[in-house]
């Protein structure tokens, strides 16, 4: 039914590889995982499957992350890693060797809140504050890389982040407030 | 002064720098993890359950009915709702069994090793079907219960009417969808029991919880953990979690968490009730109502829970914010296969205003008059009677809130100038306009027989405490009572502190729901921060003679001298008199009278009023509609705080756009399917309009400095300035929603 | 209600030990540094491991905890399957390119317009920083959103395993509702999209559930090479209106050599409402699908006269 015709052998790979010895890592449930988390290096043992999320809130125990669905729709889990934001949900450990992580605990700095998060404060952008977390990684990640959203730009940036209480009407005036603030 | 300030959220700190604890945030020694086993099935009889052999049983807590101390049931109105099935089934997801084990993840293992068989009964799954009464699942005629509300008559009326107006409309499941899911961890104690988590409203798991454990008042202890937004679906269901999690500590000796994934949480937990609702409405040539009648079917699922209260409120402000001296409505809840719908914001009355709202317009229509027109002419006004004969005495901003949004000029203007409808380049445009009403509080007489208590307590440091059962569940509590305490002694907000909701430190507010925590309990908590402020001055002047002494901004003068600071003069009092603590009970305001027997009086002592304008795009290629800008005005006596309340109406206004156009729950033989984000859609903010929000503050004189409820009206409007703005750029009349593009396509052909 | 803790059918329970091993934190992943590592793997394990590369859809399953698998083989290290490159007549695209390197990347803008506009498309930031192209091929739903721009492309697929290097038609890519032609042991290297021609212009049009992060009801992807309104080729291709991403190859060949008028134009999109066969499930209905196929149709190829 499928004409499949292979067309060049670009590499055949060795029946050794020398790097792996299966027979150890099938027998092991966790590996050692060293990361930057909100500038710390920090080390855990986890399988490496676990969520990335379940790694912050039960090895490291910064809770502040959230999880609101377990299907990166609501982005309550949201961290930037490597610059990049990410539902932490979705993400296994195994691939967060040597990342740098920021989450929400490392927006402030020795107790002054990081800009919008005192925007956030003065707007009204949080009421509940479950989606805030994630809200505040999403508009960190859009500021590092763009300086002065517009309004659009904004709305796009968190499209990811599920908010039940706000409406995004004051999340939005926020974010603008702490660009121009800045 | 405090209030009318935009003073930051009390809690604010804590929320945006992650330091919040919510439940799922805390973990405690020796803590099990919980999980509940439902049913799979709508209705029918368990046949058998079956454990694995082959499993190891012994790392497992396993609880069923029989292991309850007390009551097999959850405490509310009726207690018909088993707290664990014993051999019935009623509803898809019923909870037949609890295990817990030391990681959630042993658990779900555990979970796949129980087998449960049924003998499944057919069940009934719809309105239609509940009425046919071709199987009886409740009482004789499947009807929970049911309301009728009359005033004048109704037959002379539509004798008198030149045009009778006829329609019906229909209204789905809406599902709560706060962020946080559900949750609670429950800790035994010698003879007590201990539960924290998400909700609304301790003091209902604190009596759910003696009834299904026979301990005293003292035995349980209630408190809420930051809540991650609740909008009335943590209203009456944290007791069914709260008491699982009791059940399973209890059985183990050890804390068990009990927390929902999203999936479990949407498929199990209570939604906003689906409806029909039917009205015949007798019109006069100018387009006075002289006759209404309305005919209202609420959906109540298995239980009975809230239904009678959400169907009491449906059937009070069916009408709408209208005059009409010959009104007929009768309203009724029946029972289905499906589980117990319940508390959501609005609380009834979001289905019945899209209901009066279309039928308005049809009634124009008729009549050949125009949407602003119509209402005018009808619009309740100060002096005005309601519905169930209920003068409106005060603080009436019907005429203020509409005039606020609605500049006839400019609604006509934008008015059927949607584009040729044939051509898939262009966008349609429409608009439409809601006016509506909530009443704040409980309905009839139950803020008289809640008697809901609040207190003001002072700190070893002299600064006020609020004493208060109402919890923050985003929409601003503390923050909003730290204000009215803070005038009212005439500190500073930061001189207020507000006690975590605990049952064993704090009295019983009534719950956190009926946008009654500003209006009814900002109001004790005013008259408690009252009470304290004459014991302080009485003090004073004792201490000083028969001074003249004064409490202003925060100091204590006597015969016109500067004494002390609050906080000295409290500490004084303190020192010399031990504790210094005043509690204040609600009282409706003189002259509110209710009769329940025949459903007549005062439902409310006030209304909160609101009108919008919505306008729409939609896409001719996807029959999508894109609300593009929602102006909205809204009366509530008062803003405490004018960010905190816009925060009210901008929220509740996109929840109901959710409810206009989006959210639809997908159902098959009584189990929802789409029980997923990815599926159930809410509005993200690329789907959100812009949200332009006017307060307009007609004074309530027995509200805290004269607020009225905020919480729930936003969620009233929405939904039928978006239909009729949909019918503007479509031309067609769409009687249900969501009005999805799959219904519109059907509709307009 | 009985208890019958004795009854000795343990087969009632689960049909195999692994259904139950399938949670993340029984099992076990792999993270190979080369490619030759990532082959060894696949050889060894064959249809046991599942691969995993940004885990946008797979760790969906898993949380919702329908994945039946024990290991994974983690290529997110593999740098040499990244990448956007220029190869002439075609853009290569290395697997794990994520949807915002192809949002981003000038290549894509220029050469292959419709395959960043389906990126952006894709749930929201957070997917997009994550998810890939390859994981959209292999994942295989019906409801990709870019699968439907490499049908119109006639892209290929480039599949490696540690018997060679082939490439696939990316037409023949599908045998059945999330099926492919790939064997177990093989990994998707890159996609090649070939460049637009002169005269050629992509579409691609999405209908989703919102506004953003929406999963699609019905998605369509055109190229088309028009002179004065007289289409001279065109290719069509829908995803959630049949088990995989089809092309229309019936539309296609009543609009070949065409010239488009209003007449011209309705009958194709017609045709096609009838040409699909989508189903009603939980987010559309087979009615509606039809009915937007034909509008997307009528409104792409209305901007072409």
């Amino acid at each position: 039914m499928c004409i499949v015709s292979v067309i060049s052998v670009i590499s055949v790979a060795k029946n050794v590889c020398p790097n792996l010895v299966w027979s150890d890592l099938e027998a092991k449930k966790s590996m050692k995982l060293n990361f930057r988390v909100n500038g710390v290096e920090r080390e855990i043992d986890a399988p490496p499957m676990k969520r990335l999320l379940d790694a912050l809130r039960e090895d490291l125990r910064l809770t502040g992350t959230k999880e609101g669905c377990g299907e990166g729709e609501c982005g309550a889990c949201s961290v930037i890693v490597d610059g990049e934001a990410l539902n932490s949900c979705l993400a296994p450990v195994c691939q967060m060797q040597n990342a740098n992580i920021i989450t929400v605990e490392g927006l402030a700095r020795d107790g002054k809140l990081d800009p919008l998060q005192q925007a956030f404060l003065e707007c009204g952008a949080a009421q509940c504050g479950i989606c805030t977390p994630g809200m505040l990684i999403a508009a960190r990640a859009l500021l590092d890389a763009n300086r002065r959203p517009s309004r659009d730009e904004i709305k796009e940036a968190i499209a990811g982040n599920l908010c039940r209480c706000t409406g995004y009407v004051k999340i939005i005036d926020a974010i603008e407030q702490a660009a121009s603030a800045a | 002064m405090a209030v009318g300030q935009n003073v930051l959220r009390k809690e604010g700190y804590e929320k945006l720098t992650g330091a919040a604890r919510y439940i799922d945030d805390i973990t405690l020694d020796g803590m099990l993890h919980g999980k509940t086993i439902r049913s799979s099935i709508p209705c029918g009889r368990i046949k058998s359950i079956t454990f694995d052999p082959d499993y190891d049983w012994s790392r497992i807590v396993v609880a069923d009915y029989r292991d309850i101390p007390g009551n097999n049931y959850v405490a509310l109105i009726e207690n018909d709702q088993p707290l664990l099935a014993e051999t019935e089934i009623r509803h898809c997801e019923e909870p037949i069994l609890l295990i817990a084990a030391e990681s959630k993840h042993e658990a779900e293992v555990a979970a796949r090793h129980i087998r449960i068989e049924y003998e499944e009964s057919p069940p009934v799954l719809t309105i239609e079907e509940a009425l046919e009464g071709d199987r009886i699942i409740y009482g004789s005629d499947n009807i929970f219960k049911s309301f009728l509300i009359a005033r004048g008559d109704v037959d002379e009326g539509f004798k008198q009417a030149h045009t009778i107006v006829e329609g019906e409309y229909r209204v789905p499941h809406q599902e709560q969808l706060y962020i946080e899911p559900q949750g609670m961890i429950a800790i035994p104690g010698d003879n007590a029991m201990t539960v924290m988590g998400s909700m609304q409203c301790p003091y209902y798991i604190h009596k759910a919880l003696k009834h299904v454990f026979n301990l005293s008042d003292e035995q349980v202890i209630v408190i809420q953990t930051t809540t991650g937004g609740g909008f009335g679906g943590k209203e009456e269901y944290p007791s069914v979690i709260a008491a699982h999690a009791a059940l399973l500590a209890h059985k183990a000796g050890r804390p068990v968490k009990l927390v929902y994934d999203r999936a479990e949480d949407i498929a199990a937990t209570p939604k906003r009730h689906p409806g029909i609702i039917r009205h015949r409405t007798g019109v006069t040539k100018e387009g006075q109502l002289v006759a209404s009648e309305i005919d209202i079917l609420f959906d109540g699922g298995a239980y009975v829970t809230l239904s009678p209260v959400v169907l009491s409120r449906g059937a009070i402000h069916a009408l709408g914010p209208y005059r009409c001296d010959n009104v007929r409505i009768t309203a009724r809840a029946v029972a289905t296969n499906t589980p117990p719908n319940g508390a959501f914001r609005g609380f009834g009355a979001p289905q019945v205003t899209f209901a009066y709202e279309m039928q308005m317009e049809k009634v124009a229509a008729k009549l050949i008059l125009d949407s602003v027109t119509i209402r005018q002419i009808n619009m309740l006004r100060e002096g005005d009677i309601t519905a169930t004969g209920q003068r409106l005495n005060w603080s009436v901003g019907s005429e203020d809130v509409f005039n606020a949004v609605v500049d006839r000029k400019k609604f006509f203007e934008k008015r059927g100038n949607a584009a040729d409808k044939s051509d898939l380049r262009g966008k349609l445009y429409g608009i439409g306009l809601s006016f509506f009403f909530h009443g704040a509080g409980f309905t009839g007489s139950g803020e008289a027989k809640m008697k809901a208590q609040a207190g003001i307590g002072i700190t070893p440091e002299g600064r006020a405490r609020v004493l208060s059962g109402s919890t923050e569940i985003g929409q601003g509590t503390r923050t909003i009572f730290s204000q009215i305490v803070a005038d009212e002694l005439g500190i500073g907000c930061d001189d207020v502190e507000v006690e975590e909701p605990d049952t064993s430190r704090v009295p019983d507010s009534g719950p956190t729901v009926a946008s009654r925590t500003c209006m009814v309990v900002g109001r004790v908590v005013q008259l408690a921060a009252y009470e304290v402020k004459q014991k302080l001055l009485r003090f004073v002047a004792e201490r000083y003679g028969d001074a003249d002494v004064k409490l202003i901004e925060g100091r204590f003068d006597a015969n016109g001298k500067e004494l002390a600071s609050f906080s000295e003069i409290a500490r004084a009092y303190l020192d010399l008199r031990g504790e210094l603590k005043a509690y204040a009970s609600y009282a409706n305001p003189p002259g509110i009278e209710w009769d329940d027997e025949t459903y007549t009086g005062d439902a409310y002592p006030v209304f909160s009023w609101g009108a919008m304008v919505a306008e729409v795009e939609v896409d001719p290629v996807t029959w999508a509609v894109t609300v593009t800008k929602i102006t909205t005005a809204q009366d509530i006596g008062r803003a405490i705080n004018p960010v905190l309340a816009a925060g009210q109406i901008e929220g509740g206004t996109l929840q109901a756009v959710g409810y206009g156009v989006l959210e639809e729950l997908v159902w098959n033989r009584g189990r929802i399917i789409n029980n997923q984000l990815t599926n159930y859609i809410i509005p993200t903010s690329l789907d959100a309009p812009e949200i332009e929000t006017i307060i307009i503050e007609k004074e309530y004189p027995h509200g805290p400095f004269g607020a009225k409820g905020v919480g729930e009206l936003p969620m009233d409007g929405a939904a039928p300035a978006i239909a009729l703005a949909v019918y503007d750029a479509v031309g067609h009349f769409v009687t249900e929603i969501p009005i999805t593009p799959e219904r519109l396509m059907v509709v307009a052909g | 209600m009985s208890f019958s803790p004795s009854l000795g059918f343990a087969k009632l329970f689960l049909p195999s030990p692994s259904l139950l091993n399938f949670m993340a934190l029984d099992s076990t992943a792999f993270s190979p540094t080369s490619l030759d590592e990532a082959y060894e793997l696949l050889t060894r394990f064959v249809s046991q491991a599942k691969i995993i590369a940004g885990g946008t859809d797979l760790m969906v399953l898993m949380n919702a905890r329908q994945l039946n698998a024990e290991r994974f083989i983690d290529i997110w290290a593999l740098n040499e399957l990244r990448g956007i490159s220029d190869e002439g007549e075609t853009i290569r695209i290395g697997a794990l390119t994520t949807y915002t390197q192809l949002i981003k990347s000038p290549l894509i803008q220029l050469h292959a317009p419709a395959l960043a506009e389906a990126s952006r498309t894709i749930g929201a930031i957070q997917i997009q920083n994550r998810g890939t192209i390859g994981g959209n091929i292999v994942n295989a739903s019906p409801a990709g959103d870019s699968l439907p721009v490499l049908a119109a492309f006639d892209a290929e697929v480039e599949v490696g395993s540690v018997r060679g290097v082939r490439r696939i038609g990316f037409n023949e890519f599908y045998t059945g509702y999330r099926k492919t032609v790939m064997a177990a042991d093989e990994i998707v290297l890159a996609v090649r999209a070939p460049k637009l021609k002169p005269g050629e212009r992509s579409f691609f049009y999405k209908v989703g559930t919102r506004r953003a992060q929406a999963i699609s009801k019905i998605v369509m992807a055109v190229k088309a090479k028009t002179t004065d309104g007289m289409i001279n080729s065109i290719n069509i291709s829908l995803g959630s209106v049949a088990p995989t991403v089809i092309r229309a190859p019936q539309t296609e060949s009543l609009l070949a050599n065409a010239t488009l008028n209003d007449e011209v134009i309705w009958q194709a999109a017609t045709h096609l409402s009838k040409e699909v066969s989508p189903i009603t499930d939980m987010r559309s209905t087979e009615h509606y699908r039809r009915k937007v196929a034909r509008n997307a149709l009528a409104k792409i190829l209305s901007q072409m006269v």
